[in-house]
This record gives C-alpha cells, sequence and structure tokens, in this order.
C-alpha cells in the first residue's frame, strides 16, 4: 500500500535521501504483511519437510531384503535434475531483475524458462520413479522406499503446484502487466521456488549422495 | 545503495549491487552444489564417513548461501521478523531430524534383540 505513495516520489526527482531510501524498501519488499505471512508459511513447510527428513533418518536403512539406494540410484540422472533444478532457480532470479526494472516481456520469458526448466525436473522425476517401479522398488517393497517416495514425492509435488501458480502468473502477467498486486504474487512464489531448491539440497545431500556412500 | 543522492543514479546503482549480489550468489550455488557430487561419483575420499562429513558441510553452506543470497534474508528485512523466523525454523528443523535419529538409534542399539525365528520381527530387517 505504502508503495504506491512512496513511488511518485521517488520518480518525480526527489532528492531526498531518506525518501529514496523508504521508498526503495517499500517498492523491494512491496506488500510487507503478505511477505512475512508467506514466509512464515514457507517456515511450516519446512517444518513438514523436516519431519519427513527425520523419518527417512530413521528408516532410511531398513531395505526389508530389498534393494538400497546403492543398486537403485543413478547418480547422473540425480546431478541432471539437480542441475535443472538449480538452474531454474537463477533464471528466476533473472526474471526478478527484469521486474525489478520494469521489463514485462524480459520478465515473462525467463519465468517461461524457469517453467520448462522445472518442467524438466518432474520429467526427469517421474522418469526416475518410473525406472524403480518397473524394477519392483515400490514404496510397498521396503520401510526405506516408503519414505524415500514421501520425501522426494512430496518435493515434486510442490514443484508441480509450483508450476500451475508459475503458469497462473504468466497469464496474469500477460493480461494486466507487472502490477503491485502481480509484483506481490511474482515475490511470494520467487520465495516458494528458491525454498523448493533449497528442500533440494537436503534430498540430493542426505538421501542420493549419503545414500550412495554410506 | 547510499553512494548518491539523485534518484536516478541511485536506483541505477541499487540494481546493478544486485545484480552483482545475485551473480556471486549463483556462482557460489553452482560450485557448492558441483563439488559434492564430483566428490561422491569420482570415487569419494579415503573414508565414507570424510566423504559424508564434507558433503553435509557442503549442502549447510550451500544452504545458507541460498537463504542470504536468493531469499534475501538479513537483519533488516521485515524489520528482522523474516531472521527471527528462519532461526527459529532452523533450530526446530535441527531438533526434529537431529533428535529423532538420535533417540531411535540408541532405541535400536539399546532394545533387547529380536528372536530371529522365521516370519518374527527379526526376519524382517
Amino acid at each position: 500500500m505504502s508503495s504506491n505513495v512512496a513511488m511518485p516520489s521517488r520518480h518525480d526527482g526527489s532528492v531526498a535521501t531518506r525518501t529514496w531510501f523508504v521508498a526503495t524498501e517499500d517498492h523491494a519488499h512491496g506488500g510487507g504483511a503478505t511477505l512475512i505471512g508467506f514466509w512464515i508459511y514457507l517456515m511450516s513447510d519446512a517444518l513438514i519437510f523436516a519431519s519427513l527428513f527425520a523419518v527417512f533418518g530413521v528408516l532410511g536403512r531398513n531395505y526389508a531384503g530389498g534393494p538400497g539406494p546403492k543398486q537403485l540410484f543413478d547418480l547422473s540422472l540425480v546431478a541432471l535434475n539437480t542441475g535443472l533444478l538449480l538452474a531454474s532457480s537463477i533464471t528466476f532470479g533473472i526474471a526478478m531483475m527484469a521486474m525489478e526494472s520494469d521489463r514485462v516481456k524480459r520478465t515473462m520469458f525467463w519465468l517461461v524458462i524457469t517453467g520448462l526448466l522445472g518442467l524438466g525436473f518432474l520429467y526427469v522425476e517421474m522418469h526416475e520413479f518410473a525406472e524403480l517401479v518397473a524394477q519392483g522398488a515400490t514404496p510397498q517393497r521396503s520401510a526405506f522406499l516408503s519414505i524415500f517416495f514421501t520425501l522426494v514425492g512430496t518435493h515434486g509435488a510442490h514443484v508441480a503446484f509450483g508450476l500451475i501458480w508459475l503458469v497462473t502468473m504468466l497469464i496474469q502477467i500477460g493480461q494486466r502487466g507487472l502490477h503491485v498486486e502481480n509484483r506481490r504474487r511474482i515475490v511470494c512464489l520467487s520465495m516458494f521456488w528458491h525454498f523448493l531448491d533449497i528442500v533440494w539440497i537436503g534430498v540430493f545431500t542426505f538421501v542420493y549422495l549419503y545414500g550412495v556412500i554410506r | 545503495m547510499t553512494t548518491s543522492a539523485a534518484s536516478r543514479p541511485a536506483d541505477h546503482g541499487h540494481s546493478h549491487g544486485n545484480k552483482q549480489r545475485f551473480i556471486t550468489g549463483s556462482a557460489l550455488a553452482v560450485l557448492l552444489t558441483a563439488i559434492p557430487f564430483w566428490l561422491v561419483m569420482s570415487g569419494g575420499l579415503h573414508s565414507g564417513s570424510a566423504t559424508a562429513l564434507t558433503i553435509f558441510a557442503f549442502a549447510m553452506v550451500q544452504i545458507v548461501v541460498h537463504v542470504v543470497y536468493f531469499l534475501h534474508v538479513d537483519t533488516k528485512s521485515e524489520g528482522g521478523w523474516t531472521l527471527m523466523a528462519t532461526l527459529f525454523t532452523a533450530i526446530i528443523v535441527v531438533l526434529t531430524i537431529v533428535g529423532s535419529i538420535w533417540v531411535m538409534y540408541h532405541l535400536d542399539v539399546n532394545m533387547m534383540p529380536m528372536p530371529t525365528a522365521p516370519g518374527g520381527m527379526g526376519a524382517m530387517r
């Protein structure tokens, strides 16, 4: 709200440093109450993932005589997936910078690239899941596989919903441009997307890399 | 951010600083991802536990890098409340994960051995 009031003072050539500083603060984080609220949501989501990681830590070695990480995981596939998700986080950052300099087409372009990378991530993950199921390594096989599919699948579901949100935002920006509400939504989505990349750091380290070496 | 008093050049300097920060963060993130993968895929260090400790250390650092450079959590954002919420969450996350593994490991070690008759719980493991 206050960014609406503060922004004109920034563009009319005001030289008061204090005014400018307040304006950028509001401009960069438009809708403060929404953003802190969304941050709290992300933190609660982090707790969901924390409990799933804890369960994986407890059950991760209970193979029930079935296949373990060494037989199941293809690290080059995981490396590809990690690269896709990290690249999508970086392209979202580029889109955010384009949004800050009010370039609508450029913002949309980088959001589309982000979405395609996210889609690629999901495709590779589904491919991996299908391979595992084809080998008989289904969630029913062992406690290890149950929590593996739950943890990695929950992350994948988040990415899928993030993609739906991303497509919605692309339509919104296409129809209405980068107005204050859309900016606020994009900032929330970028937080969500970067958060998912952070969760993935835990997944590739704790589940895949540690699974293979222990 | 406070290099110039005029609004236009200041704005430019601000976004330039953001860009520089973002490039630093991205480079660090790529590096911190690539090294653990390379370490494990090339056979790892001499001992498994040394490799494990190294990749966990890299993950911790990378999480901090993402939170600081991509999510812009610092002492100033939202009057410090995002930082407070993040630190609180970090404490709970560590307690949940480390606590669960610790408790369940000791439970596992200290429990009376299960009978290993066919079809018993011993056979399940």
